[in-house]
């Protein structure tokens, strides 16, 4: 692949989406309202969205110009959409999570940050493209969204932190390769979008078991 | 050229002085227009300092001379803070006097002193207040250290002055660790001037307030000292914030015409009012926290703050 020279306003602007994406994190794991949550993960796909574009423009592959659609069509505008119809006919859109101990969950993605910026500080020197100290960033987006999905009990936000991974994933795609190839995009996305409708009927069914979305329930043995 | 500079210094002090109850009139005008009431002029501070100065000043029979030095220590240390932080040009004698750190254990004297002042009376209140400013204080200050110590990661110095002046020389190139020492300090300006994520500035309700609980004891000229120094607080702390984030427009080393200057002014009340505006739009969208709530809040600024320079370490600019 040819080395394409970002200019240095760029890749600081990139750098400067990249710590916003970061900074999103940290507030999706210590927002208790699921609507607030769902907006910040829409924030979330914007902030890919321009990169992406950005990267797109400076590196000249019309290619990644689909996938920024794909991006702002799926996660800025059709995921939350779906979400918050779905939270609407839960009627779970005034739900709040008892978090526990929200400073000890953010000294461990503080923990887990610094776990992934060591992580990616030897696979980036061997990427070939100049928006590899993303990788870490990504990595961090990816393990925090974890962390938001170990930490969560309801079932919606666990998804919304499921799909805040796959926003890493792409994340890490895009600044460590210049993007997935098309097909694999295609399938990702489509995979994300059933992925959610058919959550989205497992919410129904969840609730319908136990009359309400807490997960803990199902950890319970019945003997029937 | 030493006297010239003197000259500036005070009119720098005197104009700090004179703007800061305007700034908080502004954002009590902004959050009134928010909430749609309807908005009492920007002078309303000046006219509250106006009548309590023409009151007579009631003290209690147990207040001990502390009680009565403090509002002037008070005024005095804040004041000083405005002659520390570059608000209107870097190459001014004071602003080379301290640094960032100076100007910390300066307003945590003055919280030492409040708060000693508010237990003096030996009234439940006060010394409830008291307690409670001295656990945000203790929460807030690392937050606000760790955000200098970004700063000076970036610029190699923590005196303002500098700081202003090493960004001046790089205008284009903005920090990714920006971003987070930004927010951080934001929370930290609220939870430090008492507005209203943590404390509410207009209310009097006994259980949640932190900061009126210190003063309800004040009365007349004591009463506006304090109520004062907190209006310069707030200036000096968005002066920081300003001088750290949004140095634009503020006279720089060397750059000390008269042109410079009135661009420098005409700048200030431009990122006054943004500021105020931003504000008041913050305390009208935001519910006030418990108080249990209020450790969690500040430990959100550490931390970013903290994330700000791990972020530095891995993207910054080179």
């Amino acid at each position: 692949m040819v080395l394409h020279a970002f200019t240095v306003p760029v890749l600081n602007v990139l750098n400067l989406l990249a710590s916003c994406l970061l900074l999103i994190s940290f507030a999706m794991l210590s927002e208790r309202r699921t609507p607030r949550l769902i907006t910040l993960f829409a924030g979330q796909g914007t902030i890919l969205f321009i990169s992406t574009c950005l990267i797109a423009h400076s590196s000249g592959l019309h290619e990644l110009y689909y996938s920024a659609a794909l991006t702002l069509l799926l996660k800025v505008i059709g995921l939350p959409l779906i979400l918050r119809r779905l939270i609407y006919r839960l009627d779970a859109q005034w739900d709040s999570e008892p978090l526990v101990n929200v400073p000890l969950t953010m000294l461990a993605g503080l923990a887990l940050v610094i776990f992934a910026f060591g992580l990616a500080q030897p696979i980036s020197m061997m990427a070939t493209t100049i928006t590899r100290n993303m990788l870490g960033i990504a990595l961090a987006v990816i393990l925090l969204s974890f962390l938001m999905m170990i930490t969560r009990r309801k079932a919606v936000t666990q998804v919304i932190g499921f799909l805040a991974m796959e926003n890493g994933l792409f994340f890490a795609a895009t600044s460590a390769t210049y993007g997935m190839p098309m097909v694999i995009e295609l399938g990702i996305a489509l995979d994300v979008l059933v992925g959610v409708f058919i959550l989205g009927l497992f919410f129904f069914q969840i609730r319908e078991q136990f009359e309400s979305l807490d997960l803990r329930n199902m950890e319970n043995l019945k003997e029937e | 050229m030493r006297a010239i500079t003197l000259v500036r210094q005070l009119g720098e002090v005197a104009l700090a002085i004179g703007i800061a109850p305007l700034f908080a009139g502004w954002i009590a005008q902004c959050r009134a227009w928010m909430q749609s009431r309807s908005a009492p002029p920007v002078t309303q501070p000046y006219r509250m300092l106006r009548k309590l100065f023409h009151k007579d000043a009631a003290l209690a029979a147990t207040a001990s001379p502390l009680f009565r030095i403090t509002p002037y220590i008070l005024f005095g240390t804040m004041v000083l803070a405005a002659a520390i932080i570059p608000s209107l040009a870097t190459d001014l004698p004071f602003a080379r006097a301290a640094d960032a750190i100076a100007l910390i254990g300066l307003f945590a004297t003055a919280r030492v002193f409040l708060s000693l002042a508010a237990m003096d009376i030996g009234t439940a209140f006060g010394t409830m207040g008291a307690r409670r400013e001295m656990m945000i204080g203790f929460l807030a200050e690392p937050a606000l250290l760790m955000v200098l110590f970004n700063a000076s990661l970036l610029y190699g110095s923590t005196a303002l002055p500098s700081l202003v002046d090493g960004y001046r020389a790089h205008p284009s190139i903005i920090d990714p660790s920006v971003i987070f020492a930004a927010v951080a300090f934001v929370m930290v300006l609220l939870a430090e001037n008492a507005r209203i994520p943590i404390d509410n500035p207009s209310t009097h309700l006994e259980l949640t307030m932190i900061h009126e609980a210190m003063l309800l004891e004040y009365s007349a000229r004591h009463l506006a000292l304090v109520e004062w120094a907190s209006y310069l607080k707030l200036f000096n702390y968005a002066c920081i914030g300003f001088a750290l984030f949004v140095p634009w427009g503020i006279a720089i080393h060397g750059a000390d015409g008269i042109f410079a200057l009135a661009l420098s002014i005409v700048a200030l009340i431009a990122k006054l009012i943004v500021a105020g505006a931003a504000l008041a739009s913050i305390e009208s969208l935001s519910a006030k926290l418990r108080l249990f709530r209020a450790p969690e809040f500040l430990a959100m600024a550490f931390l970013l703050a903290v994330l700000g320079l791990l972020v530095h370490l891995l993207l910054g600019v080179r």
